[in-house]
């Protein structure tokens, strides 16, 4: 069969390899949808002129997970999956491979570098309401992301396999441990063993390096295709294909490449300088990225005074610490209220309806099963329910700049909460610290579930027509 | 707008951790005198710990021959340091029996390659506390070993430098503190040693410095690297700004 006929690709300017090239390109693009895809992705998707601080952080999420799956690539190299031998091939990484100490570095920093950006960079889409429609999907599948990113740091924080590497999978495994009934076999199905051992090393091996990955990957890719399909969207939330030039081009849009390629390659090298001092001048970061005890080999004999996740998890671990028998009564109370504010306001005969099914339920379960169980529940209702930002925000406005005081001062509180929490989540349990954690996780959860109230309730400021500068 | 929400924000982290009440017990640690450029101490440090801290605990991840880092030849190093008759690019292993280690001391001794990292805490750096630790040692006839600990109070270890220290005992003072008088036990030198008080300090530090070494040989070679790498990204900041600033001229 002959080749897709197709115009020629010409490439512009007068150097002497030009010529060639271009019938090089044109071989390739009769076969290969090469300059369809360019200027779908790159030299024609047209992106808003507006781009803020808020927007590198999208880019440099690419550039890590790359970063991650290179160097990655290269520790696996060294590395052995093996309770006997694992810690002492990290340090072997460490000492006798060549830049083995670099690699190592970078992927450790990467990791946590990887969830700092992702955090700014949903802080970014709570901002301006990047959540909102047409874009649930970009959220949705930005969500999952992140779930499977949390999964992966979980699977890979075990392979240094040293004490906190031990007993951060230990209490994290023992948590199935609570549910009714299935919970003690489902945590022995989980670590394969009765304890965490080789067993455990070894499936999270398998998960670390090429099931979360690939996922992450495909994950990425429909992110970035539902992206490109609807559009970004910009600090104003206003949609720039309203107001289109004669050929079809957004005018307060400006072609990815090579706009946006210029301005994310000076994110990348900022971020480099920040990420590279890091790297080479305090890898451990005062232990919040190399936990001290982690450089003790796990001895499942002796458990750590004080088992404390990586900074990226311990806004939920504060939640699930939160949660004490005597907590359960004011998450009672909680139900109650909230039940009753939706029977009282909402204007939805099928959210009444749900409210008076489910509350019955929630109320009878939390005198049946214990509070550990709730800590559990919780923290993955807090890590999950950003999934319904979509249908929660009820704002006639995306952006936070035409929201009202209402929603200003509830991102304000719920970003200050966030990481309140996170700090408690680092330390030893105190009476002050569960207090605190407890308040935070209330405001935790009422930024969510009151959201549709709030949003609603406020004045909101006049939307330009267009973008601002 | 914006800038009043991190404003707030940045200024309720950075309230944060003073809301939280003491917790944890700090011990106070003295500062431990590390300086990876100072050859000659990491050299007696290496010394002082293969001579005395190699017959119990191991080092399992560092291979004899990386002392060429501090400025020591393989013939040096097999000389000097290496007691066992091995190879010179053998691991610094120690052939005491896991099991009677657990009868004498109640425990294993652990391997001391990474140990100037893993003790590091709020409290201080790792060195910091093995520099307070070496130096705290105080008979105690209750303890099995006849020694006892002041930063690791009950610990299984008897005092390995005690022929360099002397011999020190827990004695009682009474410390002024905030207007009320307390009690606080403190060891004193009671037998002196073969060193005075202050080469022993000199020889803890020595020490010290070496495990800090060994637990992250390449440090120095990543602070040299860090700053040729920082250099060229400060470079090519500049740079990549102008080619921005000229590409997005034409944007209004």
């Amino acid at each position: 069969m002959a080749a897709t006929k197709k115009e020629p690709v010409v490439v512009s300017g007068a150097g002497p390899l030009n010529a060639p090239l271009g019938g090089l390109l044109t071989w390739v693009d009769q076969r290969f949808p090469l300059v369809s895809q360019w200027k779908d992705h790159m030299s024609e998707y047209y992106a808003p002129k507006n781009f803020n601080f808020w927007y590198y952080f999208g880019s440099l999420a690419l550039v890590i997970l790359v970063l991650q799956i290179v160097t990655g690539i290269f520790l696996t190299m060294h590395y052995k999956p093996s309770a006997a031998e694992a810690f002492a091939s990290v340090e072997y990484i460490m000492r006798d491979v060549p830049g083995g100490w670099l690699i190592r570095y970078m992927h450790s920093t990467g990791a946590s570098a990887f969830f700092l950006v992702i955090y700014l960079h949903m802080f970014r889409g709570l901002l301006y309401g990047s959540y909102r429609a047409p874009r649930e999907l970009i959220w949705i599948f930005g969500m999952v992301i992140y779930l499977a990113l949390m999964a992966e740091a979980f699977f890979g924080y075990l392979l240094p396999w040293g004490q906190m590497s031990f007993w951060g999978a230990q209490v994290i495994i023992n948590l199935f441990d609570a549910l009714p009934i299935i919970g003690p076999d489902l945590s022995t199905w989980v670590r394969g063993d009765f304890v965490v051992g080789d067993a455990t090393l070894n499936r999270f091996f398998a998960f670390h390096v090429i099931a979360l990955p690939l996922a992450i990957l495909g994950l990425v890719a429909a992110h970035i295709l539902a992206l490109h399909e609807v559009g970004s969207n910009n600090p104003d939330g206003v949609e720039i294909k309203e107001h289109k030039n004669e050929k079809g081009i957004p005018v307060d849009g400006i072609p990815f490449f090579p706009y946006y390629v210029v301005k994310d390659a000076l994110g990348v090298a900022v971020f480099a300088a920040v990420f590279c001092a890091i790297l080479f001048f305090a890898p451990e970061m005062g232990g919040y990225f190399l936990e001290y005890n982690n450089f003790v080999p796990a001895d499942p004999l002796k458990t750590p005074s004080h088992i404390a996740p990586v900074w990226y998890f311990t806004p939920y671990y504060s939640i699930l610490r939160a949660v004490t028998e005597d907590f359960i009564w004011v998450l009672r109370a909680g139900v109650v209220a909230y039940t009753l504010l939706i029977l009282f306001t909402s204007r939805g005969c099928l959210s009444k309806l749900l409210a008076v099914a489910i509350a019955p339920v929630v109320l009878i379960a939390m005198g049946v099963i214990e509070a550990k169980v709730w800590g559990v529940v919780l923290m993955g209702v807090a890590s999950m329910i950003f999934f319904l930002m979509p249908w929660l925000d009820k704002s006639p406005v995306k952006s936070i700049r035409y929201k009202g005081k209402l929603s200003r001062w509830a991102l304000t509180i719920f970003t200050v909460v966030f990481l309140v929490l996170g700090y408690y989540g680092t330390q030893s349990v105190t009476p002050a610290g569960t207090l605190i954690s407890q308040i935070g996780s209330l405001i935790y959860f009422a930024f969510f579930l009151l959201m549709p109230w709030y949003t609603q309730m406020e004045q909101t400021l006049p939307v330009p027509d267009r973008v601002t500068t | 707008m914006i800038r009043k929400i991190l404003s707030t924000v940045l200024l309720a982290s950075a309230l944060a951790p003073s809301l939280v009440l003491a917790g944890g017990d700090h011990i106070k640690l003295d500062r431990a005198p590390v300086n990876l450029n100072n050859t000659e101490s990491l050299q007696r440090g290496a010394a002082l710990f293969v001579n005395y801290c190699l017959n119990c605990h191991s080092a399992n991840y560092m291979r004899y021959n990386r002392l060429q880092d501090i400025g020591l030849d393989n013939k040096e190093i097999l000389d000097n340091l290496v007691f066992t008759g091995g190879k010179v690019g053998d691991l610094m292993k120690n052939s005491m029996d896991a099991n009677e280690a657990k009868v004498w001391f109640g425990a294993q001794p652990p391997d001391l390659t990474v140990i100037a990292r893993s003790r590091a805490s709020a409290s201080g750096s790792g060195a910091d506390w093995l520099y307070t630790y070496l130096r705290t040692f105080y008979r105690d006839a209750s303890r099995p070993t006849g020694w006892n600990n002041t930063t690791y109070p009950n610990v299984g270890m008897p005092h390995a430098l005690w022929e360099l220290q002397g011999e020190q005992v827990l004695k009682a003072e009474k410390v002024r503190a905030d207007g009320y008088v307390t009690t606080v036990e403190k060891p004193e030198l009671a037998k002196p040693g073969k060193l005075s008080a202050l080469e022993y300090d000199r020889a803890v530090g020595d020490l010290v410095n070496y495990l800090v070494y060994m637990g992250e040989p390449a440090a120095k070679s990543r602070k040299t690297i860090g700053l040729i790498v920082l250099g060229f990204l400060f470079l090519l900041i500049p740079l990549v700004y102008a080619l921005k600033v000229n590409f997005w001229k034409d944007v209004h």
